[in-house]
């Protein structure tokens, strides 16, 4: 018994060894700036010097300050694009799913847009909703349909923002469904057959329920990533777009905290959001575990 | 009509839908690197000129001399390849621990770092920053390497889950044949793993590329900055005189390195996607 503990207690140093590295980056780099954010949030911190402890002002600032509304709202606004990603990836992982010629083909160029930086593709959106010469606009005269200024407009910027980031993020999507599809038994699809189900029956009582895993993940992902919105904004409208009506949470809490030095101010803003994010994936969790239940 | 002839309809018609659809998502990187190798006139020209009459290369050899862009791809790669060699080996000693070693508050660790990935980065974006302009570090890339020094949770997981498959009778042989733990990491584990290895690899040095809320909060001075903020840079300067075929040559080519890197690596990348999305 003896030497086996002394050999457990080896093993133990080693793994601790092993493991130091990210326990103690999760220590530096996540743990105390997280507690240096709650603080900060309660005081007048500016950067420089003072930061005194204020209560709750900054928090209640917050929910006073009609940008952070905007803001919020315009972020909110735009996961809209996340349904319509959702619906359309996985239209195409079905359709990639019956094995036709070129798949592997279809895969890949439906997946360079992901792989693009998003900075050097936001810079390519901007040029193609130029009002006068951009693409977008070019393709509509076709149909004679005469386009708005897309990024000047305070009803086409948010729009043409979604559409951006479906096109950029479906690939991505599609890739996850295709995965979840080609795990999905044939014998099901089979023993529905007999039973005299159609397409749409299998679809919607066999496909649904057994992508519904991928779908939750998805859907988690991509309200998380939504939420944190901030390069295209940053690249395709320096200002926050007019009237700030594509300023997203993110590019509000960087241009008080780093333009305007209200450091305390904007980590209060950026616990709300924080916040906000995690009540809803708790939300989510909650519906899935519902759901699954009802399942068996 | 027999069935097999409704099939093979219905492909001929998904095919074509998932050629209208192939082409809505190249049609713009195409003109990206159309309106790159076009003159001015010919980019304003209605109807929009697909293949330019005069087909225009020197836009390329331009940028060089318009703005950093050659430090900007050093700088690029000084942090994606530092932080990816180093970051994956204590990321992958890390996930060996965490699936094949005993030790006590195993799980409790590991949920504990996992559960870190559920700060969103803008709550901790501030106090990093005071933490690094403390230290100096401040548009230097110090702040963009270190942190990934000390491994990537999601690599940490992903390794872990591939480790599950290896059985553990290996690990003991080669305790009894006198493996130290490190040996066992690198002549056992480390070899098994490769595959899980490189694809993570590649995912996180794409993102580290193309990364650009890290590189504009620390990075100010020209010549420090990233490739990503450096394309951003042409662009903000170069709109106003429109001269859009120097910014798009300068976005084709921030673009293309992954490009090549992702048609080149497509398997493992498409692979470890679906993985991890199937399994999270």
């Amino acid at each position: 018994m003896k030497t086996t503990s002394k050999l457990y207690r080896t093993e133990q140093r080693y793994a601790y060894l092993f493991i130091a590295a990210p326990v103690i980056g999760f220590l530096i780099f996540a743990m105390v700036p997280l507690i240096y954010s709650i603080y900060g949030a309660f005081t007048n911190w500016d950067g420089l010097g003072s930061m005194d402890f204020i209560g709750l002002e900054n928090f209640i600032n917050v929910f006073k300050d009609e940008y952070f509304y905007k803001s919020m709202f315009n972020t909110i606004y735009m996961m809209l694009g996340i349904p319509i990603g959702i619906v359309l990836a996985l239209l195409l992982a079905l359709a990639l799913n019956r094995g036709i010629p070129g798949t592997n083909t279809f895969r890949v160029l439906y997946y360079i847009p992901v792989i693009s930086s998003i900075a050097a593709i936001s810079i390519l959106w901007q040029w193609a909703y130029n009002g006068d010469y951009g693409l977008v606009n070019q393709f509509l005269a076709i149909f004679g349909i005469e386009g708005p200024n897309w990024l000047q407009n305070t009803s086409t910027v948010k729009p043409a923002l979604i559409i951006m980031a479906v096109w950029k993020g479906l690939g991505y999507t599609m890739l996850l469904y295709l995965a979840a599809l080609q795990s999905v038994p044939k014998s099901f699809y089979e023993a529905a057959k007999l039973d005299g189900a159609n397409a749409f029956k299998s679809f919607w009582y066999i496909t649904l329920p057994m992508v519904k895993p991928v779908t939750f993940f998805i859907i988690v992902t991509n309200i998380i990533g939504g939420a944190q919105i901030f390069t295209e904004i940053n690249v395709m409208t320096p200002t926050g777009g007019p009237e700030y009506s594509s300023a997203s949470v993110v590019f509000y809490i960087w241009q008080k905290a780093f333009g305007n030095f209200q450091l305390g101010y904007a980590s209060a803003m950026a616990l709300v959001l924080g916040l906000f994010i995690f009540i809803i994936t708790l939300i989510q969790f909650k519906i899935n575990e519902k759901n699954s239940f009802e399942l068996d | 009509m027999s069935e097999k002839k409704k099939n093979r309809i219905t492909d001929a018609v998904v095919f074509i839908f998932l050629s209208f659809g192939a082409i809505f998502m190249v049609a713009p990187l195409l003109w990206m690197f159309s309106t790159s190798i076009k003159t001015r006139e010919d980019v304003f020209a209605l109807p929009p000129v697909w293949i330019p009459d005069t087909i225009s290369f020197a836009k390329y050899s331009e940028i060089w001399s318009m703005g950093p862009l050659l430090s900007g791809i050093s700088n690029s790669l000084i942090v994606a390849v530092s932080v990816t060699v180093i970051g994956t080996f204590t990321s992958s000693l890390a996930a060996f621990a965490f699936s094949k070693l005993h030790f006590n508050g195993k799980n409790k660790i590991f949920m504990m770092l996992f559960a870190s990935v559920m700060i969103p980065y803008p709550v901790l974006m501030i106090p990093q920053f005071i933490m690094f302009s403390s230290v100096g570090w401040v548009d230097t890339l110090l702040p963009l390497i270190i942190p990934g020094f000390f491994g990537n949770i999601f690599m940490i997981f992903f390794l872990r889950q591939f480790l599950t498959s290896i059985p553990n009778s290996i690990i003991e042989a080669a305790k009894i044949d006198g493996c130290s733990y490190f040996q066992i990491f690198y002549k056992i584990i480390f070899p098994l793993i490769k595959p899980a290895v490189a694809a993570q690899l590649i995912l996180w040095f794409m993102g580290i590329w193309n990364d650009y809320l890290g590189p504009i909060l620390y990075l100010n001075s020209p010549e420090k900055q990233t490739l990503q903020l450096v394309i951003a840079n042409f662009n903000a300067s170069y709109a106003i005189q429109s001269d859009y075929p120097l910014i798009m040559a300068a976005s084709v080519v921030a673009l293309l390195p992954m490009l090549i890197v992702f048609i080149v690596f497509q398997k493992q990348i498409i692979e470890s996607i679906a993985i991890s999305g199937v399994k999270g």
